[in-house]
């Protein structure tokens, strides 16, 4: 009954990979607002983009799979193409993750944004370029650490994720089940010995993740002395 | 009236309030002077369209601000060069010059204004590899490059040590009244007003106090 151990691998890479496109491109206009508007109210947008840092995973899993329910008002559009819920699909995976991991996409770009400051901008708009323009020849460029960063993290962050996968996949072989849920499978069967060859993997994985990322981090701080 | 810069602008950046109000030719250097605080400054950033305050503008004849519009710096073409940093800093040299010439529907020939600015030696070079003066030299050719409307220059001695102020002093004055555009600039040392400028507009808290012609305007 188990699906063999590269589906699920190819499953947990195409989420992750899926998952940080989507983020990086839904963050970047949330983060650029969050880092230049001069409003204070913008930090209600701040803080709900952060919650997901501090609830329990249990909890956005709970509402996204109610939303992606069938009694879900918003699900009604869909019912016209036959869908009647995304919950335990690959699609509600996504949707869940995109979620899960929005503040690791949200807080990298937000810094690199402010890191950019007012000048840079102001002397492209003397040169003649638009504020899209501006944004991405000038903004876009001088984060690209910010953008490596959010990269890195999302995707690390999505293959670590447990609880939300869980809920909103049910990790259904072959089309939800992930590394992280196949380790649970594993030991609940008491397959100790396959279980640690996954667990390791990913500690492995995470590491290189985070070395990567302080190295990028240090190169950034020497850059800036 | 054409063949004026027309200003007036009225506003409160924090606990600065400003109300200043000019006319002066346009035609020649004038310098906005005045003490720190006293809002110079804040009237270049005005006249760059980089701050909005209530009033109205009128560069010969053309209306930049008034009650109903306002014109986006980035559609004002102004050359402005910035206190302090200037180029952006992930382009070199060349593809600063061409940032703006790109962007612009009739810059002049790269390869002429650098060679006329003194800068051609450093065109392969990156911001962070160029010094103080340098880097001014490099923003002013950059804002000459897009044949401006006006010339805004933002202290563009003060961030530089003695030796490389005087030359940058020197290119200036002989630079400054030779250009066909008008030409404001921010200063707070009346020497190099003295120097440099046709005229002065001396401001003081915020408001324009006298306006005073210190060598004769060119025709």
């Amino acid at each position: 009954m188990d699906s063999p151990i590269s589906v699920v691998f190819a499953t947990t890479a195409e989420l992750a990979f899926v998952t940080t496109i989507l983020l990086l491109l839904t963050a970047t206009p949330l983060a650029w607002w969050l880092a230049r508007s001069r409003k204070w109210w913008k930090e209600v947008a701040g803080a709900l983009s952060a919650l997901p840092l501090v609830l329990p995973p249990t909890v956005i899993g709970f509402y996204v799979l109610i939303a992606l329910g069938p009694a879900s008002p918003l699900m009604v559009p869909l019912h016209w193409f036959g869908v009647r819920t995304l919950a335990f699909t690959f699609t509600g995976l996504v949707i869940g993750s995109l979620f899960y991991s929005l503040p690791f996409a949200v807080q990298p770009l937000r810094t690199a944004f402010e890191a950019v400051g007012d000048r840079p901008l102001e002397i492209a708009a003397t040169l003649g370029a638009g504020p899209l323009d501006r944004f991405l020849t000038v903004a876009v460029p001088l984060s690209r650490r910010g953008f490596i960063s959010a990269a890195i993290l999302v995707f690390a962050h999505t293959v670590g994720e447990f609880g939300v996968v869980l809920m909103i996949g049910g990790s259904v072989p072959g089309q939800t089940e992930v590394l992280s849920t196949r380790i649970y499978t594993l030991v609940e069967s008491l397959q100790y010995g396959e279980a640690h060859r996954i667990a390791a993997g990913l500690v492995a994985f995470a590491f290189v993740c985070l070395f990567v990322l302080l190295l990028i981090e240090r190169r950034a701080a020497r850059i800036s002395l | 009236m054409s063949g004026e810069v027309e200003a007036g602008f009225c506003g409160t950046l924090g606990a600065f309030s400003l109300d200043a109000s000019f006319s002066v030719p346009a035609k020649g250097v004038t310098a906005l002077f005045g003490r720190s605080g006293s809002g110079k400054t804040t009237v270049l950033r005005c006249l760059a369209g980089l701050e909005r305050m209530k009033g109205r503008l009128t560069v010969e004849g053309e209306v930049w601000q008034d009650k109903s519009s306002f014109i986006a710096p980035e559609r004002r073409r102004v050359g402005m060069v910035f206190q302090g940093t200037n180029l952006l800093p992930h382009l070199t040299v060349r593809e600063n010059l061409a940032y703006a010439a790109h962007r612009a529907r009739d810059a002049l020939p790269l390869a002429d204004v650098s060679q006329r600015t003194g800068i051609a030696a450093l065109l392969d070079r990156v911001p962070s590899h160029l010094s103080g003066g340098e880097g001014q030299r490099v923003a002013i050719a950059r804002a000459l490059l897009i044949r401006p409307k006006l010339l805004l220059l933002d202290e563009p001695l003060s961030a530089l040590d003695s030796e490389s102020k005087a030359e940058l002093a020197d290119y200036l004055a002989e630079l400054l009244p030779r250009l066909g555009m008008p030409v404001f600039f921010v200063s707070h040392e009346a020497s190099e007003v003295a120097r440099l400028a046709h005229r002065r507009i001396l401001l003081e808290s915020g408001r324009v106090t006298a306006i005073e012609a210190l060598s004769p305007s060119p025709k």
